[in-house]
Order: structure tokens, then sequence, then C-alpha cells
């Protein structure tokens, strides 16, 4: 008998209400980090300006609670100081490849026909493309750098988006309120964009959320592999792969930048896909 | 069906082919300096380079005849390794495709078994405990537990060596435990994903209430529904494969594990054209086959698509 509960669990919307502790924590994370990214840079030139001829120190001295890297910058000012470049990178990301999606995507479901085909034979080459291999190969080959890297993020990311926009587009032009536009002669934009859109923004921001994480995770890996960022800049990756030479004499060097990126992946996860529960709710209710 | 799927297929390599051959005119600087690498560059030996790509021919002659050498198993020659790159990537593809097979057949003896304990006691211990491990291990970037794992066998437990390949046979095997299980974190987190997913879907339809209220055991049931839940999860098969080959080069790179990834990493930094390109399209080969072999096991799994197909045919 009790395996039967998990068919109707339906009364949980009304806990979930109130924002959880889990999701509450995480926001509060985040909100730290951005103003880390915000004002950071401001200890960037202090760190880099410190005496580099000292030796790497250990973590718990009183001066560097974290110690002090290869060169001898102090590691917790050069975290705070690369969460800007750690950040900056995969929010663009995400919200390039979802303004993409949100275009090609509309387009696709909605104009249907060659153009359709068109975008659809377009995301299953990108899908059937590994992101961290095709990054690594073209920002390594090319010697691309930092924004060269974005760019190819944008589009290596974007088929996940162009394909739920337009699943979700595909489902709203068929409801009575779509043809109730065309009949007013709405022009066709004024119905992709004004009608349909805000219908499917839930899908959207949920998508931008998630792929907000996947780009850190991918940024960073490529930082570790020595592709996209450049030596000497401050960022939570390069930071960590410089500071595995000295893994055993600091090991803050190496697991302050790692913790950083897995506890925001985590919290924009966390964030993420409570946006998702209650955006869907909200469209629930409406219907 | 199938045969349309197969052309789509051939579709894509080829215009990644072409991709992949532009790479040589894209990389910055001068074509034959990048093919030359650091050999010394006397007119003898820039003739050789141009005769060999065909550089004086048009752009499509000198395509096809990559594409021959492609086809035909002649990859052309690593400037950083001085050996044929035919040579250098079958010197190390053993080590990664044990790597690989390692870390997947892992993740599936612990991930699949978790997906359905989730989804059949969803809300349980089991499941939110399942949930944090798959938010944490999609989160944590693969170098990151690796390099955690590295610290801790290296420093407090030293009963897994933590670099290198070993010297064959079960030396590499023990060397090959913890990059395995570093990638079958991440592996393992995508796959209890998907199988709850799919189970909580089956689990809630019309025919595991008729089941259940039939009498049938709870055993049964669920064997009933993973194995229509096994269609969704293997259709995941790309998102998995796609995570294997980027978590490969970062598992490789930490453990110093000498296998593609690492060929193919340096390779980059060196801007060893050749390698760079063969790997590439080797790895969207094997992707492509692999999604191929996936679209099959749906005949395996669902009679009612064998059954349309042969109708059809």
């Amino acid at each position: 008998m009790s395996d039967i509960r998990i068919i109707g669990a339906a009364p949980a919307t009304r806990r979930r209400r109130r924002v959880p502790v889990g999701v509450a924590i995480a926001l509060g994370v985040l909100a730290l980090v951005v103003l880390a990214a915000a004002f950071g840079n401001l200890l960037f030139d202090e760190a880099m300006r410190q005496d580099v001829l000292s030796s790497t120190l250990p973590p718990g001295s009183p001066a560097h609670p974290f110690g002090t890297d290869e060169l001898g910058r102090d590691v917790l000012q050069m975290a705070v100081a690369g969460t800007a470049s750690a950040l900056v990178g995969p929010v663009v990301v995400a919200i390039g490849s979802m303004l993409l999606g949100v275009i090609l995507g509309t387009l696709a479901g909605y104009e249907k026909g060659w153009l359709d085909t068109l975008i659809g034979r377009w995301t299953d080459l990108l899908l059937a493309v590994p992101v961290l291999l095709a990054a690594i190969v073209v920002s390594g080959v090319m010697g691309g750098g930092y924004w060269v890297t974005v760019a190819l993020l944008v589009v290596l990311f974007s088929p996940s988006d162009i394909r739920i926009v337009r699943a979700g587009v595909l489902e709203q032009s068929a409801r009575p309120y779509i043809e109730a536009a065309q009949m007013l002669s709405l022009s066709r934009w004024r119905v992709m964009f004004r009608h349909i859109l805000p219908n499917v923004t839930s899908l959207v921001v949920t998508n931008m959320m998630l792929n907000v994480a996947f780009a850190l995770v991918a940024f960073s890996s490529l930082s570790f592999l020595g592709v996209g960022v450049a030596p000497g800049t401050a960022d939570w990756g390069r930071q960590l792969t410089d500071g595995r030479a000295i893994m055993f004499q600091n090991p803050a060097a190496v697991f302050l930048p790692a913790l950083l990126i897995v506890v925001v992946a985590v919290c924009v996860n966390l964030v993420g896909d409570w946006i998702g529960q209650r955006l869907s709710q909200v469209g629930e209710e409406v219907r | 069906m199938l045969a349309a799927r197969v052309l789509g297929v051939l579709g894509v390599l080829f215009v990644l082919s072409i991709i992949v051959f532009a790479m040589m005119y894209l990389a910055p600087g001068d074509i034959v300096k990048n093919l030359l690498g650091n050999r010394p560059a006397n007119p003898d030996v820039v003739a050789a380079v141009r005769e060999q790509y065909r550089l004086d021919d048009p752009v499509v002659v000198q395509y096809l005849t990559w594409l021959k050498g492609f086809v035909t198993g002649d990859f052309g020659e690593s400037i950083r390794l001085q050996v044929p790159v035919a040579q250098a990537i079958g010197d190390r593809i053993a080590i990664t495709a044990a790597l690989c097979g390692l870390a997947f057949l892992v993740s599936v003896i612990v991930a699949v078994p978790l997906g359905v304990r989730s989804a059949v006691k969803a809300g349980g211990w089991v499941d939110r405990a399942g949930n944090a491990l798959s938010i944490l291990g999609l989160s944590a970037p693969t170098f990151a537990i690796g390099l955690v794992l590295l610290y801790l066998f290296a420093y407090y437990v030293p009963i897994f060596p933590v670099y290198g390949g070993g010297d064959g046979g079960l030396d590499t095997l023990r060397h090959l435990v913890l990059p395995a299980v570093t990638l079958a974190l991440g592996l393992g987190a995508i796959i209890v994903k998907l199988t709850r997913t799919a189970m909580l879907r089956e689990l809630e339809s019309d025919y595991v209430t008729f089941a259940r209220s039939r009498g049938l055991g709870e055993r049964m049931v669920r064997r009933i529904a993973l194995r229509n839940a096994a269609i969704p999860i293997v259709t995941g098969a790309s998102l998995v494969l796609t995570f294997l080959v980027g978590g490969t080069v970062l598992a490789e790179t930490t453990y110093a594990l000498p296998g593609i990834g690492t060929l193919l990493q340096d390779s980059v930094l060196f801007k060893d054209i050749a390698v760079v390109q063969s790997l590439t399209l080797l790895v969207a080969v094997v992707i492509a086959v692999i999604a191929l072999l996936a679209d099959l096991a749906y005949l395996l799994l669902d009679p009612r698509v064998s059954r349309t197909l042969g109708a059809r045919a």
C-alpha cells in the first residue's frame, strides 16, 4: 500500500510557497559571489603587487589565512579577485545562448517549413559535437582567448535552448489565443514575440540558469587544460591549474578555487531548479 | 527510418570533416610553418610538405586528398612526436578505452539501481541523498573531483597510485581505479537523473497501477517498469557520451595518464594540427557509431518499433 502514495503527490504545492532553506542559503551565497565579482577587482592590483619573491606559504599564517601561491600572492585575495573572470563568462554564455535560442527557436517553432528543417539540422549537428572537445580544439588551435571562448560556448550551448523554445512555441501556437491574434491580422513578429514568447518564459529562464552552472564548469575545465584564460589572469580555473604545482606545499591554492567553483555551481543549480518549479506552477494556475 | 538516420549521420560527419579540414587554414600563422612544426625549414622539406598536402592544388583537391588519407588510415605525421599519427593514437587508445569502459561500468552498476530506488521511494532518504549526489556530480567539474581524490589518496590513504599509466596488465588496472572513479561520479550523476525521471514517469502510468491492482509483486512491477524506462535512458546515451569525451580529457590530465585525452591536450597546446584533426574526426565517428547503436538498441527494447519497421520494409 505504502507505494501508492507516490502517484498522487499533489498537496505539495502549498508548502512550496515559502522559500526552502537550501534555496535561501544558495541565494545568499550567490549574492555574496556577485558582490565579490563586482568589487573583487579592487583587490586584484594589491594581490598582484605583492612581493613576488617570497615563497609559497602554507595556509594558517596570520597575514595569509589560505597561504600564498607559487608567486607569493595571497590565495584568498586572488580567489576574490578571480570571481569576476570566473562568473562573467558563464553568465554571458548563458544569456547569449538564450537569445540565440529564443530567436531561432521561436522562428523554427512558429514558421515551420524549410526554416524549421534548417534550424533542426543545425541543432542536430551541434548536439553531435562534445562541447568540451570542440572548445579545446577551436580555442586551442586558433589561440582564442577569453572572448573567443565565450562566443564559441554561446554557439555550442544554443542547441538545447533552441530545442526547448521550439517545443514550447509549437505547443503554444496551437492554442486559441494565437488563432485569435492571427485573426486580428497582427504581424507575425508581433504574434511571435509579444504573444507567444511571454508564455514560454519559464522554460527559457530555467534553462538559462542551468546553463550558467554548466558554463561555469566548462569554463573552469578549459582553464584547467590551459585553454581560454591567459596566464597571469585572476581566475578560479587558472588559479587552480597554477596551484597544482604547489599542491602539497599549499593545498588551499588548489582547493579554495575548486570549492568555490563547486559551491557556486551547486547554488546556481538549486536556484535554477527552484525557479523552474515556481514558474511551472504559476503556469499551471493560469491554465 | 533507419536508412534516413544513417544518411543523417553521414551528413553530419561530412560537414564536420570540412570544418576539421578547415582548421589547418584557420590556425593563425603560416600554413607551411604550422605543418612543419620545429623541423628545420629548408626548401626540400617545405616542398615535401607542399607536395604531401597538395598545397599548390585547388582547395577541393586538398580536401579530397586529406579525406582519402583519413579514410584509408593515413592520418599524416605528428610534428610533436615525430611518428605517424596513426601510431601515436594506436599506442594510447587502449588506456583510454579501458578508462572509459571501466568508468561506464562502475557508473551504470551504481547509478541505475540508485535511480530506480530513488523513483520507487520518491521523497525518501535514498532519493534525497541520490538527488544531492547527482547535483554535486553535475556541478563539480571532473578535475575538481579528481584533484580531491588525488590529494586524499596521495597523502592519507596511499593504496592507489595517482600518477601515470603503470606497466600494463594489473598494474595499469590499479592505476586506472582513481581516474575511473573520478569519471564515474559525473557520469553516474547523469545516469541517476535519467533513470529516476524515466522510472517516475513509468511508475505513474496506468499499466503499473493495473499491475499492482492485479496483485503483482512489487519486484515484478519494477522489472516491467524498468524495461519500459530503458528506452528514454538509452536515448540519453548521447548525453552520457558527450560528457565522457570531455571527462576523459580532464581525468587523464589530472592523473597524467598517457591516453588519447592527454594526447589531444598536448597536441592542441603544441598546435600539432594533424593529430588534432585526426582525433577530432575519430571521436566524431565513434560518437556517431555509438549513437546509431543506441538507436538499434530501441529495436531490442521496444518490440513496437521493430514491428512498425518490419511493416514498412
